[in-house]
């Protein structure tokens, strides 16, 4: 890992942090309300607010995991470079197409 | 005084990558070190035992092996304190290509050396004067801690990251980088920066502290590569270093 890499993996860190204990904080609340599916997408259909704070967690999520994964890759099955980034990117778009399409499921009207 | 009755089981590696343990017997000595048993291993079984060694008093850094299962440096290593229950199992340092025996090639350990710019580079000519430091700034007690290295590899040997991943510098190479990133004399920190701060330098350390826990000088290479991505992370949102 380099300088950059580091950096990027660190920012999305700190960034995904409050993220993930206010989503937590979310299912706890939706749980405990006893909302069904109809209730929460009532709430998070056309709404601008859930739409970024879910966008800008997948977009964070995927390059996390981006740069993790390549460095496992490089690591435990000592994978070139270049091999390891270029499934590391698979993976990341993957996730950046799966994760974009659950955020639209539940907040496009 | 030798006693017949007591012996060690001594397992040695022998031959090169695809050698294999061979097992002696070796009469304990009081204060016998690990060097001492290979050394006895060599002038009384077999002539043929390669393995490396210099001062005898942990100064040099040539005699670190592999001392069941630890990296350790063998002149200053007492077998009571590491057999088990009698038995010794040695073999060349971890991560390393073998030569032969017990010497480990230590080429790549030095060639990262190189690559982590850890030679000195002056700031002032031989007709200037000499500059004065003083021993307390922060950037000289910084340097002060990691100066100590008699480069063993006995970190490199311990490292997890080095095992894994093949571009990493390695502990005592950053170690040298965070000396002379705080020597206030030093005029290759640009240079320096930008070698530990690509692919394989300092980032790419998960803070294990293998290095730290074996190191025989108890120095704490963990905390200098700590430092130098602090140290690196700056220059670069800074613009000081480019990758």
């Amino acid at each position: 890992m380099n300088v950059r890499l580091y950096i990027w993996q660190r920012l999305t860190a700190t960034l995904m942090l409050p993220l993930i204990l206010i989503h937590l904080a979310v299912i706890f609340y939706a749980t405990s309300k006893g909302l069904k599916a109809a209730d929460i997408l009532a709430r998070t259909r056309g709404s601008i607010a859930w739409a970024s704070f879910y966008g800008v967690f997948v977009t964070a999520a995927a390059i996390h995991s981006m740069i993790g994964i390549r460095n496992i890759l490089i690591e435990w099955p000592s994978l070139s470079r270049k091999r390891a980034e270029l499934l590391a990117i698979g993976l990341g778009v993957v996730l950046l197409v799966l994760g974009f399409r659950a955020v639209a499921a539940v907040v496009l009207p | 005084m030798p006693n017949p009755q007591s012996e060690l089981s001594v397992t040695l590696w022998r031959g090169a990558a695809d050698g294999a343990y061979q097992t002696y017997r070796v009469p304990t000595r009081e204060n016998q070190t690990i060097l001492d048993v290979v050394t006895w291993v060599q002038r009384n079984l077999d002539p043929t035992l390669s393995y490396r060694f210099a001062c005898r008093v942990g100064m040099c850094g040539s005699c670190a092996m592999t001392v069941n299962g630890q990296p350790r440096w063998t002149c200053r290593t007492h077998v009571s304190k590491v057999a088990n229950d009698g038995r010794l199992e040695i073999g060349p340092l971890e991560n390393l290509p073998v030569i032969k025996d017990l010497a480990a090639d230590m080429r790549p350990f030095f060639e990262k050396w190189q690559q982590a710019k850890g030679v000195f580079a002056p700031s002032r000519t031989r007709d200037d004067t000499i500059e004065e430091i003083k021993p307390d700034t922060p950037a000289r007690v910084a340097a002060d801690k990691a100066i100590e290295c008699i480069n063993c590899g006995v970190c490199y040997a311990a490292c997890d990251t080095v095992r894994w991943n093949a571009d990493y510098l390695g502990p005592a190479a950053l170690n040298r980088a965070w000396s002379l990133v705080n020597d206030v004399r030093d005029a290759g920190n640009v240079e320096r920066l930008e070698a530990i701060a690509a692919d394989g330098g300092c980032h790419a350390c998960h803070s294990h502290q293998s290095c730290q826990q074996f190191c025989p000088q108890t120095l704490n290479p963990t905390a200098s590569i700590s430092g130098l991505k602090r140290r690196a992370t700056q220059a670069y949102l800074q613009g000081e270093i480019k990758l």
